[in-house]
């Protein structure tokens, strides 16, 4: 049964993305992430002695991710009493119209609905990335996840801009492939 | 008339909105007569919209080597 092993050297390389994307969706703040991320894989590698071996590491470590975030909202939560709740509807007192009607939810927002929905989405083209080869992937993420200019990639990776364009429809004719046997 | 290899070239740009409008045109025209790159440009414009929707994040080269230093230095 213990099949899988853990691996640390690769975990940043391999998993930090994936972990990172889990903990910003649900602690919303780029560098409570980060450091929920880092204190994942400390967690991990000092309580690697007890890995069964009977889930995959990327579970494993998912798992005591999802600690973390709880522990997280444990602490800020004991902070509770102390703070001073406010509604900023006065902010813009002179508006006029009904209270009532402007605080219920917006029936035509789709963004609630679709968030789980784009949460998978989002691990499975986080996975698909994974699976590219190392630079394809990283020009990929830098140009369409962080959005750097061609002119920028190209000088930090010491590549031209037709290298690039070639990498980028490499890997995003593979990614059209992966994306179309796990999604669709 | 361009060559697939060049409509490749600026449907790819055309996703990341650094394709020029004459680009467009001529990408356009091709598309209309060449069915296979009509069905690529398709997919592509899918994955772009994909990508958007899943409102991605990652983590920066610089943050990764940062992580790994902490990771790892006390071995």
């Amino acid at each position: 049964m213990a099949s899988h092993q853990l691996n640390p050297n690769i975990w940043v390389d391999q998993y930090a993305d994936y972990l990172f994307n889990y903990a910003v969706t649900r602690v919303s703040d780029a560098e409570i992430a980060k450091d929920l991320v880092q204190e994942t894989f400390f967690a991990g590698l000092k309580s690697a002695k007890n890995f069964k071996g009977d889930a995959a590491e990327r579970t494993w470590l998912v798992a005591i991710l999802k600690r973390k975030v709880i522990d997280h909202y444990r602490k800020i939560n004991s902070k509770k009493g102390k703070a001073e709740v406010r509604m900023n509807y006065s902010s813009s007192s002179d508006s006029d119209g009904d209270w009532l009607e402007e605080q219920v939810a917006d029936p035509f927002s789709t963004t609630n609905n679709s968030f789980l929905e784009n949460e998978e989405l989002g691990a499975a083209i986080q996975d698909c990335i994974s699976k590219l080869p190392k630079k394809q992937s990283q020009v990929f993420v830098m140009k369409t996840i962080q959005g750097i200019d061609t002119e920028d990639i190209c000088n930090e990776l010491g590549i031209n801009p037709s290298n690039l364009w070639v990498m980028i429809h490499r890997a995003r004719t593979a990614l059209m492939g992966c994306l179309n046997q796990n999604w669709f | 008339m361009i060559s697939c290899e060049k409509a490749k070239l600026i449907c790819n740009k055309a996703q990341y909105k650094e394709a020029s409008f004459f680009e467009k045109i001529k990408l356009k025209m091709h598309l209309f007569i060449c069915k296979a790159c009509a069905g690529h440009s398709k997919k592509n414009g899918q994955l772009t919209e994909l990508c958007s929707k899943a409102n991605l994040h990652s983590l920066s080269e610089g943050d990764k080597e940062l992580m790994k230093q902490k990771l790892y230095s006390d071995e």
